[in-house]
């Protein structure tokens, strides 16, 4: 009998502490293939944190961490050839193109010549993006900014797809552009989308389960409609979320997080 | 979305191996001198300083013949140092790209991608290189344009570029690395300033080492600076080597070897540290 796969995103007591503060603490939970899966937390609940070490950008302090069964210290390339990632900042390099933008990460991923030209084109048609190819990158609304950077991350085919925070401080017009670019992403069933958000109707909206996270701890999880039965016949995720979490608590990295946050909508504004 | 790909078998592009890690360095430096070509006026405002230092310091050191250049011109003497001043201070400013791209979110991604470190850090290693390359034209059109009489042999001009190359990616290493470690533009600025005038006056740019107390002998001697000089001089001056150098190419080119390899094995192991 053949082995089934391992899940897409499999996270075993996962600690990371930065100093004294216990950013992810002891987080257990697996995503299966084709999901999308939304971690909503307030600011500070170790959403980015997750995220980062799952792109092996950061260690776990202990526990561990698997993308489709790779382990993030172990097999770092592995995983970083498995996974496509969206950084809350806005990573599109404005004093390039859109056409180069998409370039250096082809090129970075190693794509063969042939190949990379044809991704590249199809990258740009599906984002709406043919026209504006060949214009500096800071011309560009948030919205295609924002496309621009999805397309970037999925020009390698990516099993595994992380979006840090992938519509803050874009307005409702764009929000919507970049809802349809995940939604299609989610049809095309290869691809396990983990983002992080919190906004509830955009995981109402996009995502197949969501795990809420309070103060690095994992507080629940299950797909928003289970979770909003099981606190009445006419719960709202709000009110889930609200229930979850604790009330207005004094959360360390809650002021870097947000000051990024700003930056963010200040860039895209 | 793509459903060709099987994903798990070939999810990102070829193979490993020495031609990608090249592919991959490239990449990155192609993208700052793209970047470059479209706003050359950096380049037009880092040709003040070795116009002050040629024009000004040099004419007048020249006229009070306090410096014993051995028969070469006090003007030809300098020449080769100015263009290596130069060289060292874009260089040294080189890792401030890595603090912008932090901010901005792009680090991350490029640490994500399968790209190897070293790569990554050899490919802005190398667009310094290059950025190091237009500015040491402009400082050679200088030295024409104040009668200098350089060697134009196309081995020698060879040689010279390799030096420059070399040196401006030394630096280049060197700058990165102190970037990951300070992470911040204005803690980043502070230590490049610092540090830009101790290498350039511990070095034979604007005298001979024979006229430096021991102690400042010694220390020239573990600059890197003082070997790209050396080489410099060697090549680019029209007289024999012996003259105006005194260290030999050969270590000087084997120096700048091991030292950029050893740097760029440093910022390799520092550059995660950008993203944390």
């Amino acid at each position: 009998m053949p082995m089934p796969a391992p899940p897409a995103i499999a996270l075993e007591q996962l600690v990371r502490r930065f100093g004294p503060v216990t950013a992810v603490d002891h987080v257990s939970l697996a995503i299966g293939r084709g999901v999308v899966c939304g971690l909503l937390g307030r600011n500070g609940a170790g959403k980015t944190t997750i995220v980062k070490i799952l792109t092996t950008l950061l260690p776990p302090t202990s526990g561990s961490a698997r993308v489709c069964g790779c382990d993030v210290l172990r097999s770092a390339t592995e995983v970083r050839r498995l996974i496509g990632y969206v950084p809350q900042a806005l990573s599109a390099d404005a004093e390039l193109t859109g056409y180069e933008n998409l370039l250096v990460m082809a090129k970075l991923y190693d794509l063969p010549r042939g190949v990379r030209a044809q991704r590249i084109e199809e990258a740009l048609a599906l984002m709406g993006l043919e026209h504006a190819a060949h214009r500096l990158v800071h011309t560009y609304s948030g919205g295609m900014i924002r496309s621009l950077e999805i397309a970037q991350s999925t020009l390698h085919r990516p099993t595994v797809l992380f979006l840090d925070e992938p519509t803050v401080g874009l307005d409702p017009l764009a929000r919507q552009t970049v809802w349809q670019h995940i939604a299609r992403l989610k049809e095309s069933q290869s691809c396990t989308i983990l983002l992080t958000t919190h906004y509830m109707d955009e995981a109402e909206h996009l995502c197949d389960e969501v795990a809420i996270l309070d103060q690095g701890r994992l507080v629940a999880s299950g797909s928003p409609q289970a979770l909003e039965r099981s606190l009445g016949p006419s719960a709202t995720l709000d009110e889930v979320f609200t229930h979850f979490t604790q009330g207005e608590a004094e959360v360390a990295g809650a002021y870097d997080e947000t000051s990024r946050t700003r930056h963010v909508a200040d860039r895209l504004g | 979305m793509w459903p060709t790909a099987s994903a798990e078998s070939a999810p990102g592009g070829r193979g490993g191996g020495a031609a990608a890690f090249a592919r991959q360095t490239f990449a990155v430096a192609e993208m700052e001198l793209r970047k470059l070509r479209r706003d050359p006026t950096e380049l037009a405002t880092r040709a003040v300083q070795p116009i002050l230092w040629l024009v000004v310091f040099g004419e007048v050191m020249a006229r009070a013949r306090l410096i014993d250049t051995g028969g070469t011109s006090y003007l030809a003497f300098l020449v080769p140092g100015v263009l290596a001043q130069s060289v060292l201070f874009i260089a040294i400013f080189n890792g401030i790209s890595v603090i912008w791209e932090r901010d901005l979110g792009i680090i991350h991604k490029f640490l994500a991608s399968p790209a190897p470190r070293t790569a990554l850090v050899l490919g802005k290693a190398l667009s310094g290189g290059a950025r190091a390359l237009v500015q040491a034209i402009v400082v050679l059109l200088l030295a024409v344009l104040l009668g200098v009489r350089l060697s134009w042999s196309p081995l020698h001009l060879s040689g010279a570029v390799a030096l420059v190359l070399l040196g401006a990616m030394v630096f280049s290493s060197f700058s990165l690395s102190v970037a990951c470690i300070v992470k911040t533009r204005e803690r980043f600025m502070g230590v490049g300033q610092v540090l830009t005038m101790p290498l350039f006056f511990a070095s034979n740019a604007i005298y001979p080492t024979s006229l430096m107390p021991g102690w400042l002998k010694v220390v020239s001697h573990l600059n890197p600076l003082t070997y790209q000089i050396d080489g410099l001089r060697a090549l680019l001056l029209p007289v024999p080597a012996a003259t105006v150098a005194h260290i030999g190419l050969a270590s000087d080119y084997g120096v700048l070897a091991v030292t950029l390899l050893a740097l760029v094995a440093v910022a390799a192991q520092l550059y995660p540290n950008i993203a944390r």
